[in-house]
């Protein structure tokens, strides 16, 4: 029963990983664009290629792309490839492979992302919960409502409050970039701190943009919650009010919230990357901005099949670990 | 005539004034509302009063603080600021109008195939939307954009990119609320005295539907403004138009901030996030009105 469920749930991944290339495969065979051409046209404008060899470079970079061969054999060979993780050459810093240019970058990305992630996730969970609690304190039932409010700001245009604001009127923090121009990377207190001041602005923006969101799931959540029977029992029972605040309320009303971690991680990730791209942060979102300004097409489609591999992974995972967590559910 | 005199008809408060009190009530729809129309408002009286060529490069001298003669400041390429606003104000509700129509109408068309006839159609559409769900949409959007053409982008195909994956919201809301409604009494009796299929989608099904349909049409309105900002942000915007999200992607590639030039980032920011903002509230305050269980006891 349970190999039944983890095979199609695997299948399921597969699905949806084939659905992507799939797309990634044909739009740009649709589009009139020929990758190739327009990267080499605009090497040519730079000077130094006459018309003819032109076109003797654009003929053998297409045999060795196997851009000459028929469309299916290249359509079989695409999707195996992604399956295989593997997305090709960049075309604009031949030889280096686009994952090559993802690994480089990944660390940057995954870091700002578990980061902001968890400080929003535990920020507004205990708001949120806080908000929907009768006995707290009427302050601290409010303190959430702004938090409600930034939550239709995109974290981008966020983030470029904050640089005006922090950044560039009261000159707390830096405008951009990982670290000071003139640092070397090395492993010592001064670079780490300069390192995390470069980083507070971007998970700020980020985490000001998605606390929201938990906040009001998390006090609808509570309110539901308040109404059930094992909550007035323990309240009968004459438990003290942090106790059925923590185990009877908060890890109650939180299952579902893991869920919503595992469902908002699209959003999550479209976000960080546009943010990067803002604080110019050396990630994947920033290697995703230069690709497209520089018709990169491979690095386009290689960072765009990996996030929504990952994503796909990521999602999968959470239905297998979903009834460790709650063992009211179990998987049929 | 056994009956008595009719008893006094309650007064009828007129339909303005219903609407008034019932905004009072449902608070964020009426802030939406009101910061949608002052937008509306500053869009249109700009439009008539600014020449539209000045939101274009070399209409201005260069990187002006904001002053009275400009009063947004004016860009690194001589866009006049005050321009760029009123010009790209109007673009994103372009945008946002014909690709949340465009979203809107085909989710309402799909969501009641795939609902009332049931069957292999019904499968089609499910399982479509399904395996898109997990994509992030916007990734998908960046391969379409990404792959045309930079000169051939326009506004229009920025409608058109950000609508193709903006059905599947609508479909699947629509397709939840025909197959709860397909199961009423008031279906069932108009089957049995003979409408036909098309009678009972238009004439019994539909007005029910309307609230729905407004919601999910302000919905797809805000995700079009969302995803056509994000593309534009990611620099894949039709680059000569002043829509506001190409104006912070430019101003963040010239380092606008690096350089003192703070007003040029700003004012799109504060314009999108004010669009932005007004249509979350009215999608909330929407979502209150077709839905009694959210709607707020008086």
């Amino acid at each position: 029963m349970t190999l039944m469920l983890i095979l199609r749930r695997t299948g399921f991944l597969f699905v949806v990983i084939w659905a992507a290339s799939t797309i990634t495969f044909f739009i740009p065979r649709l589009s009139s664009v020929n990758p190739v051409r327009e990267r080499f046209a605009e090497l040519a404008r730079l000077g130094g290629y006459s018309p003819d060899d032109l076109e003797k470079i654009i003929e053998s970079f297409s045999t060795q792309f196997g851009l000459d061969r028929p469309l299916w054999e290249q359509y079989v060979d695409y999707v195996w490839s992604v399956l295989r993780l593997d997305f090709g050459f960049s075309l604009n810093r031949y030889p280096v492979t686009v994952v090559e240019l993802i690994a480089q970058s990944l660390p940057w990305t995954i870091g700002l992302l578990l980061v902001s992630t968890i400080i929003a996730f535990v920020v507004g969970n205990l708001l949120g919960a806080v908000a929907a609690w009768p006995r707290a304190p009427g302050w601290a039932r409010n303190f959430s409502t702004p938090f409600v409010l930034f939550m239709g700001v995109p974290p981008v245009l966020m983030g470029v409050l904050l640089l005006f604001f922090v950044g560039f009127r009261l000159k707390l923090l830096p405008l951009g970039g990982a670290y000071s121009i003139g640092l070397v990377p090395e492993m010592s207190w001064a670079f780490t701190l300069d390192l995390l001041r470069h980083q507070i602005l971007p998970a700020l923006a980020l985490i000001l943009g998605s606390v929201g969101s938990w906040v009001l799931t998390m006090r609808g959540m509570g309110i539901t919650i308040q109404g059930e029977d094992y909550v007035n029992f323990a309240e009968h029972k004459g438990l003290s009010g942090g106790r059925i605040f923590r185990d009877y309320y908060l890890r109650n009303a939180l299952l579902p919230q893991v869920t919503g971690l595992a469902l908002a991680l699209g959003t999550v990730v479209t976000s960080a990357i546009i943010v990067e791209g803002l604080f110019a942060l050396p990630g994947v979102g920033t290697v995703l901005i230069n690709a497209i300004r520089a018709n990169d097409f491979p690095v386009i489609y290689g960072i765009v099949l990996f996030i929504t591999i990952v994503i796909a992974a990521i999602m999968t995972l959470m239905e297998f670990i979903y009834p460790l967590l709650d063992p009211r559910i179990k998987n049929q | 005539m056994t009956h008595a005199a009719s008893p006094d008809r309650v007064q009828d408060p007129g339909r303005a004034r219903a609407v008034l009190h019932y905004l009072r009530r449902n608070k964020s729809l009426g802030f939406g509302l009101f910061a949608l129309l002052a937008l509306l408002a500053f869009t249109v009286i700009g439009l008539l009063v600014i020449d539209p060529n000045d939101a274009y490069p070399l209409a201005a001298p260069t990187r002006r603080a904001p002053s009275w003669d400009y009063p947004f400041g004016t860009d690194f390429f001589g866009r006049d600021m005050m321009a760029v606003m009123v010009v790209g104000m109007w673009q994103t509700a372009f945008i946002g109008v014909v690709a949340g129509g465009i979203g809107t109408f085909l989710g309402v068309v799909l969501g009641f195939t795939s609902a009332y006839f049931g069957g292999w159609t019904d499968s089609v559409i499910r399982v479509t939307c399904q395996i898109l769900t997990p994509i992030p949409v916007l990734l998908i959007q960046v391969v379409v954009a990404g792959s045309l053409d930079k000169r051939d982008v326009t506004i229009f195909t920025m409608a058109l990119i950000v609508v193709m994956l903006a059905w599947m919201a609508p479909t699947l809301v629509i397709r939840a609320q025909v197959l709860t409604m397909k199961e009423r009494q008031f279906v069932s009796v108009a089957k049995l005295s003979g409408v036909s299929d098309m009678g009972i989608i238009f004439k019994e099904i539909f007005p029910n539907l309307l609230p729905f349909v407004a919601a999910a049409f302000v919905g797809q309105i805000f995700l079009a403004v969302f995803a056509s900002f994000y593309l534009a942000v990611l620099g894949l915007g039709p680059l000569r138009e002043p829509l506001l999200g190409n104006i912070i992607w430019l101003a963040q590639a010239q380092g606008a901030f690096f350089n003192g030039w703070w007003w040029w980032p700003i004012a799109p920011s504060v314009g999108m996030i004010l669009i932005l903002g007004s249509l979350a509230l009215i999608n909330m305050g929407l979502d209150e009105l077709a839905n009694p269980r959210v709607r707020k006891s008086e």
